[in-house]
């Protein structure tokens, strides 16, 4: 009996080596293929498990779904393949590394991602060694970019998001005191808490209370009551959609009245649908709002919708998050690139990417000298609790500076 | 005054809330190594596949018939566990049983990795105990007044049991020599398997009231909860029931003290401070008892 049992146990571990092994050789085969054939890879680096998973992926779908409309790229007379290599850095800064070097071993042109601001720092030099450029959607603490010339980004930053959101606070929430909440040392968090603080208490006389959570926690409840018992009129939370999801359920248990401002983390219908039946107002800036352009949205809607995992994927319905959006406009922005490029090289497309333009769903992208894309406008959100979905509360443009 | 209570209720409540559920899953730790001298480290993940199933079931059986089956299955669960993991090695040194615990621990939170697809799963509400009720100037969930009270009768439950059955009897005997109990005609495996039922049992009644409370289940939530109810039975001294529910308590209140004060940052350090100047100053914990066994 222990013997047969051994056996078994012993057989299920080598099929499941056997298994590994396989879908490793294919991938090598397939990296063998891109070079020689007419192939060329995108790399995708982006969350598809961890704290930030389920936006990684709604990412990754705008992404898959531009490269569905477009599975081709005319480079200098030739048409490639457009091979898109998704690898998950599990929202975690110690994996990122290793995720990266897993990336570019299957010699990508040019990389796209990631969601999330620590992971993509984390990875930077691991794309820089390797001489590949790499492009983030929807990363927004400055860092990223900065001192570097191989990353570039499509998206607002947080010196952008941050005195939006402060002005945001003070003139349509009337906001003179804020409880500002995020992850102990989490670079997307700490980022956006401190440019928000800078504009709210530097420019606009309002007080912030400044408090953080560890990581894999899970009680907030006394967090709300700091923020209740400290008069706090607005909470100000920029975490990421797992500690949201448990912060609006907190909330709402302890009857907050207070509405919770977010940054473009919780743009996604996990957060809206948590939120739908409760008695609780979310005030999140964003980039872009639905119904921003609707051919878009009907390809869009349409494609989730015809395949369950990609539906799966979006959180079970077919509403359009930002970054979906973001990964479409990443996806041609890179296109660009390459067309640019003349080459599938990456020393090439990197030399190529400061001078690409493109009019994407969510505007024009422009890289200044930073390897940013200027962007002046976010849209800001609000959910509606009755019917589950994000309402558009305001579109705020940047101040005057 | 009556300010300064109302301020400061929430705090205690959510400490006596989380305190309970740590009991609950402390329990299972210590009867364990009580019986076994095993830290069973895939403990916490076992308390996480619990909510998992919770999770899967209500998406097409009704709550209450989820509610039993999530019962069963972490039930079966701990029972398979020590089946395949643990009972093979019981002559195997003691350090190959743990390294084995901590491989069933991966093993499952890998499980879960694999079926959520990494995403936090939304925890239905059960709607007894997620139903709001107000206490003093602010509310809550009805999970955070239940949770305290069915800790207590469950404990008194389950140290009724060990001190006047039969079984209870076995099981005091089995952690005292295994051996000797053997040679008596106790059959131990029996009195393994139902520590792993009751163990097991506690850490889903656990499940249910912590997720009732923290609605998202992600792969590793078992682990933090696990930590701290670890650290809690080492606290109470590990193999005693009640030094492990008091340890809980203890813990789960002063962790939400601390919140309360402003050291948010330190909430966690400060369990595993306590884990270690204890282990300094008392390495039984307050209510272990010097060279001999107890469960």
């Amino acid at each position: 009996m222990k013997k047969i049992l051994a056996l078994l146990l012993a057989g299920c571990m080598a099929f499941a080596l056997c298994a590994c092994g396989n879908t490793g050789t294919d991938a090598d085969a397939d990296a063998d293929a891109n070079a020689s054939g007419d192939t060329i890879v995108i790399g995708v680096y982006e969350p598809m498990s961890g704290d930030n998973g389920a936006g990684g992926k709604q990412e990754v779908l705008g992404m898959q779904y531009a490269n569905s409309i477009e599975p081709t790229v005319d480079i200098d007379g030739k048409t490639y393949n457009v091979k898109l290599e998704v690898v998950d850095n599990e929202s975690s800064n110690d994996k990122a590394v290793s995720a990266a070097n897993t990336l570019i071993a299957k010699k990508p042109s040019i990389v796209l991602g990631s969601y999330g601001s620590g992971v993509s720092i984390a990875a930077s030099d691991t794309f820089a060694n390797a001489g590949v450029p790499a492009v983030g959607v929807s990363c927004t603490n400055p860092q990223v970019t900065q001192g570097n010339d191989h990353y570039f980004r499509i998206c607002f930053i947080e010196p952008f998001q941050g005195p939006v959101l402060a002005n945001f606070a003070k003139d349509e929430l009337n906001a003179k005191k804020v409880y500002c909440l995020g992850q102990l040392g989490n670079d997307y968090d700490q980022g956006l808490i401190n440019y928000f603080k800078e504009e709210a208490e530097g420019n606009l006389g309002m007080e912030c209370i400044v408090d953080a959570f560890p990581e894999g926690n899970s009680d907030f409840n006394s967090y709300l009551t700091n923020a209740k018992n400290q008069g706090a009129d607005v909470i100000f939370a920029p975490c990421s959609i797992s500690y949201a999801q448990l912060i609006i359920e907190q909330a709402a248990a302890q009857g907050i009245t207070q509405p919770i401002l977010a940054g473009d983390t919780w743009d996604s219908n996990t957060v809206v649908a948590m939120a739908q039946g409760k008695n609780i107002k979310i005030y999140v800036s964003t980039f872009y709002a639905e119904g921003g352009d609707a051919e878009f949205e009907a390809g869009f809607k349409e494609w989730l919708n015809s395949d369950a995992t990609n539906k799966n994927n979006n959180g079970g319905n077919d509403m359009i998050a930002a970054v979906s959006v973001m990964g479409y406009d990443a996806y041609f922005t890179a296109l660009e690139a390459l067309k640019a490029a003349k080459s599938t090289d990456p020393a090439d497309v990197m030399a190529a990417l400061p001078n690409v333009k493109y009019t994407g769903i969510s505007g024009e992208i422009v890289f200044n000298e930073v390897g940013d894309a200027d962007r002046h406008m976010a849209y800001i959100k609000v959910n509606n609790s009755e019917t589950g979905v994000w309402d558009l509360a305001k579109v705020q443009e940047a101040n005057a500076d | 005054m009556p300010e300064f209570i109302s301020n400061n209720l929430p705090y205690l409540l959510a400490g006596i809330s989380v305190g309970g559920q740590y009991a609950l899953i402390a329990i299972g730790y210590t009867m364990v190594y009580g019986i076994l001298r095993l830290i069973n480290f895939a403990h916490g993940d076992v308390f996480m596949v619990a909510g998992l199933v919770m999770v899967y079931a209500t998406a097409s059986l009704p709550i209450y018939v989820s509610i039993v089956l999530v019962v069963v299955v972490t039930v079966l669960l701990g029972v398979i566990i020590e089946k395949v993991a643990y009972k093979p090695l019981r002559s195997a040194p003691r350090m190959s049983v743990m390294i084995s615990a901590i491989g069933v621990s991966y093993l499952l939170q890998n499980c879960a990795l694999y079926f959520t697809g990494g995403l936090p799963q939304i925890y239905p509400e059960i709607p007894i105990l997620t139903k709001q009720v107000a206490v003093g100037a602010g509310s809550t969930k009805m999970v955070t007044l239940v949770t305290p009270i069915l800790t207590i009768v469950l404990v008194v439950a389950l140290v009724l049991l060990i001190r006047y059955t039969k079984v209870g009897m076995a099981m005091r005997a089995v952690s005292r020599d295994f051996e000797t109990s053997e040679l008596m005609g106790i059959k131990i495996n029996n009195v393994i398997r139902l520590t792993f039922v009751i163990g097991c049992f506690l850490a889903a009644v656990g499940s249910l009231l912590y997720f009732s409370n923290y609605a998202s289940v992600i792969p590793t939530s078992g682990a933090m909860p696990g930590l701290k109810a670890f650290v809690a039975a080492v606290f109470g001294g590990i193999g005693s029931v009640p030094g492990a529910v008091i340890g809980a308590f203890i813990i789960g209140i002063c962790e939400n003290i601390i919140k309360g004060m402003g050291w948010t940052a330190f909430s966690d350090a400060f369990t595993f401070v306590l884990l270690i100047v204890i282990l300094l100053a008392k390495p039984t914990g307050i209510f272990g008892e010097k060279a001999t066994d107890k469960v």
